[in-house]
């Protein structure tokens, strides 16, 4: 990785609901910022910069919030950043906040994340006609579900495995007390008699809409040796985009995700991902979403992520689970969705992951995220040992 | 820090650009930056933007730039919802990391289509502030007579800097509003928001600009005379308008001491000034002397004023009187949100 070391130093989450009446949106955002701080032995002073993430404005009506968020996170008198690269904005805004660090330019960076989504409807949010474009007045399932059905035809999978992938991540969101869905007697029966929205996804292979947010305070090498419990050393850090559409661009395997894991993997020096990572945090906001990034991350050979999923490999007593938090389809405030998997990736190698802490072998874990038409990507790689 | 410079800019303003949507309206910015650069396209490092999506009315503004980038092979690419000189600013700190050598960074919006003055209304206080709907303008008045009412200024003295803009804006081919005109001209115009005349408000601009920069030695090979961005300095203030002193700009003040601006000589500054008392409080924040420092020489923010690529273009005007020879050194300012709450200040120099 380029630039100076970077290390996660405190991690905080809210709890996602469907709607956090409780909170306003600068409760929001401060509620996982202040348990970052505590996490980190930091207060709001120890702060140098703040990069805010989120996904589009109009799921809350306000505009760039980063100005009305100032005053609740703390950083008046201070640089502050905001990002917005889509779905995959979490990551891509933890990266910006990494590089502020590896850059030399400052110590401590406090980074957040969120979505209020019930102040909106985020499928009609996303669906605007616009002027001059086509009309893809589709929601997100209803843009994704044909990229769906182009895997499924191209790999021969069979029906049943994206539900396979929706009862895994709800029974792992059991495990997570701040997961959105928490759903008992979750099982395939259910998940096969949910509405079907966009075939092949039924209700129960689509993700939630959550109001949450993430945080993390990130420091340099100075920072982590004298930080009170365990940080997550950043290993290799990378985002990669590509136009959404043009003859011959594959949407069911985007390019722009073997580049960014390509790129990601020799930063942390991955050969061999299955093997090489305890564990990955990956966005997978639909069910049939885990073999496809299976194959475009390069945990299998290509037309065999399923048998993966089939065969339980990504479940928490497989040989490399996948989103044992429960994942983008147990919570999901968008904005914040990336930087839940890049944190959660980081509390693994920290073991500070409860009821669904994973045994560290490697002791390396991935973070991931994606947006926009399957064009955007962020990911890093986190480990237990100073690279 | 490694040396990073501005190697080449380009801009294009109009007053209403119907027959354009925006990608088609950023496509040949772009490409002339990328040409004058002297950097082949596909070795360009880094690509940044800076744009909002409730100008163009729909999430996602940023998307279809990638079609007027040609991000294919796949790009480094980010995007800020924020003016683009923050875009310039994360592409700085992505060179700063050694990963990249070069970054490509535009900003673009069309305020013509909707009502900016109202849209803009949206960035406030959720709460508190956008339930009385206070327009951008309504801001800005409020925040002049503040500024003339704790100074010793008068409407005159706005006069006097929306004047300047309008005659320096005739050598800018860019610039919207322009002319040959005195502040006693201005002042037989009539008060519109008290104490603001439309001369004192910006003009609504559909534009956009971009920049390419690059390090060290590479900046060298291609240009004859890099504009090096030696400090880059950014603060936020507050956001409630009853919890800060509109009189002054204090986050613009800090940003320029971080930077290095009190007490230096500049030949010129561009300030990112959308009214004519943003140009007063912020050349008083930076300390800046208008006997020897050429304030907005391009007119500024009041003769073009491009939502989201103005900051951007700031940058890029002091850089390009230091490319061309006309000046040694350069301070750049960049705003965000209402009445200046963020500033960004950018020291540049020739070699």
């Amino acid at each position: 990785m380029a630039g100076d070391r970077v290390a996660v130093v405190g991690v905080g989450q809210t709890v996602h609901r469907t709607a956090r009446k409780d909170v306003s949106m600068a409760g929001l955002v401060r509620e996982a910022a202040q348990e970052a701080l505590d996490d980190a032995g930091m207060t709001w002073s120890d702060i140098d910069a703040v990069v805010l993430g989120k996904a589009p404005d109009m799921f809350e009506g306000v505009a760039m919030p980063e100005l009305y968020l100032a005053d609740a996170l703390g950083a008046v008198g201070k640089p502050m950043i905001r990002v917005h690269t889509a779905g995959s904005v979490g990551g891509s805004t933890a990266i910006v906040a990494a590089k502020l660090i590896s850059s030399g330019v400052h110590e401590r960076v406090l980074t957040v994340a969120y979505e209020k989504q019930s102040e909106s409807n985020a499928t009609w949010g996303l669906s605007v006609a616009m002027p001059f474009a086509a009309p893809l007045v589709a929601g997100a399932g209803g843009y994704f579900a044909p990229l769906i059905r182009a895997y499924m035809y191209r790999s021969g999978a069979p029906r049943h495995i994206g539900h396979l992938v929706a009862v895994k991540d709800r029974l792992a969101a059991l495990r997570n007390p701040k997961a959105h869905l928490h759903i008992p007697d979750i099982d395939l029966k259910m998940v096969e008699e949910s509405f079907l929205l966009w075939d092949p996804l039924r209700l129960l292979d689509v993700c939630p809409s959550s109001d949450g947010a993430m945080a993390m305070v990130l420091g340099s090498e100075k920072v982590a040796a004298a930080a009170p419990g365990p940080v997550a050393w950043v290993h290799g850090m990378a985002m990669r985009s590509e136009p959404t559409m043009f003859a011959r661009r594959d949407q069911v395997n985007p390019q722009a995700g073997k580049d960014c894991a390509k790129d990601v993997y020799a930063q942390a020096g991955i050969t061999d991902p299955r093997h090489d990572f305890d564990c990955a945090e990956v966005y997978v906001p639909f069910s049939w979403y885990e073999p496809m990034w299976l194959e475009n991350l390069g945990f299998c050979a290509e037309g065999d992520g399923w048998k993966l999923t089939e065969a339980g490999a990504t479940g928490p007593d497989g040989d490399i689970p996948w989103n044992m938090s429960g994942g983008v389809l147990s919570s999901n405030p968008i904005g914040a969705s990336g930087m839940v998997r890049f944190g959660e990736a980081a509390q693994q190698v920290r073991e500070r992951s409860g009821d669904y802490q994973v045994e560290l072998k490697t002791g390396r874990a991935l973070g991931h995220a994606y947006g926009g038409g399957s064009q955007f990507f962020s990911m890093w790689v986190v480990g237990n040992t100073k690279p | 820090m490694r040396d990073v410079a501005v190697v080449s800019y380009t801009s294009s303003n109009v007053a209403r650009d119907a027959m354009h949507n925006e990608t088609e309206m950023i496509v040949p910015v772009l490409h002339e930056a990328i040409a004058q650069s002297g950097i082949a396209h596909d070795d360009i490092g880094f690509v940044c933007s800076g744009s909002l999506d409730y100008l163009q009315g729909g999430p996602f503004a940023f998307v279809a730039g990638l079609d007027a980038v040609g991000a294919w092979p796949p790009v480094r690419e980010s995007h800020v919802e924020m003016d683009a000189a923050w875009a310039l600013y994360e592409a700085w700190i992505a060179i700063q990391t050694g990963e990249v050598d070069s970054a490509l960074i535009y900003g673009f919006g069309k305020s013509s289509p909707g009502d900016l003055h109202e849209i803009m209304s949206l960035q406030l206080d959720p709460y508190y502030l956008l339930p009385l709907w206070p327009s951008m303008v309504d801001v800005g008045a409020l925040q002049a007579s503040a500024y003339l009412d704790a100074s010793d200024r008068t409407d005159r003295d706005l006069a006097e800097v929306a004047a300047r803009s309008q005659r320096n804006a005739q050598q800018n081919p860019n610039a919207l509003r322009k002319g040959n005109v005195t502040a006693d001209d201005l002042l037989k115009q009539p008060v519109t928001h008290h104490p603001l005349r439309d001369s004192d408000i910006f003009p609504i601009t559909d534009g956009s600009a971009a920049i390419v920069l690059a390090a060290g030695d590479l900046a060298r090979k291609v240009s004859k005379r890099p504009a090096w961005i030696r400090r880059i300095e950014h603060r936020i203030e507050a956001h409630s308008l009853g919890v800060r002193d509109l009189t002054q700009s204090e986050s613009t003040r800090a940003a320029g001491v971080a930077a290095g601006v009190a007490n230096a000589k500049f030949d010129v500054a561009e300030l990112h000034a959308q009214f004519s008392h943003e140009e007063l409080i912020l050349a008083e924040a930076l300390g800046l002397d208008p006997a020897q420092t050429d304030i907005n020489p391009s007119g500024g923010a009041l003769a073009a004023n491009p939502v989201m690529s103005a900051g951007l273009a700031r940058i890029g005007e002091v850089a390009r009187r230091i490319s061309n020879g006309a000046a040694d050194r350069g301070v750049a300012h960049a705003s965000s949100g209402p009445a200046l709450q963020q500033n960004m200040v950018v020291v540049l120099e020739g070699e």
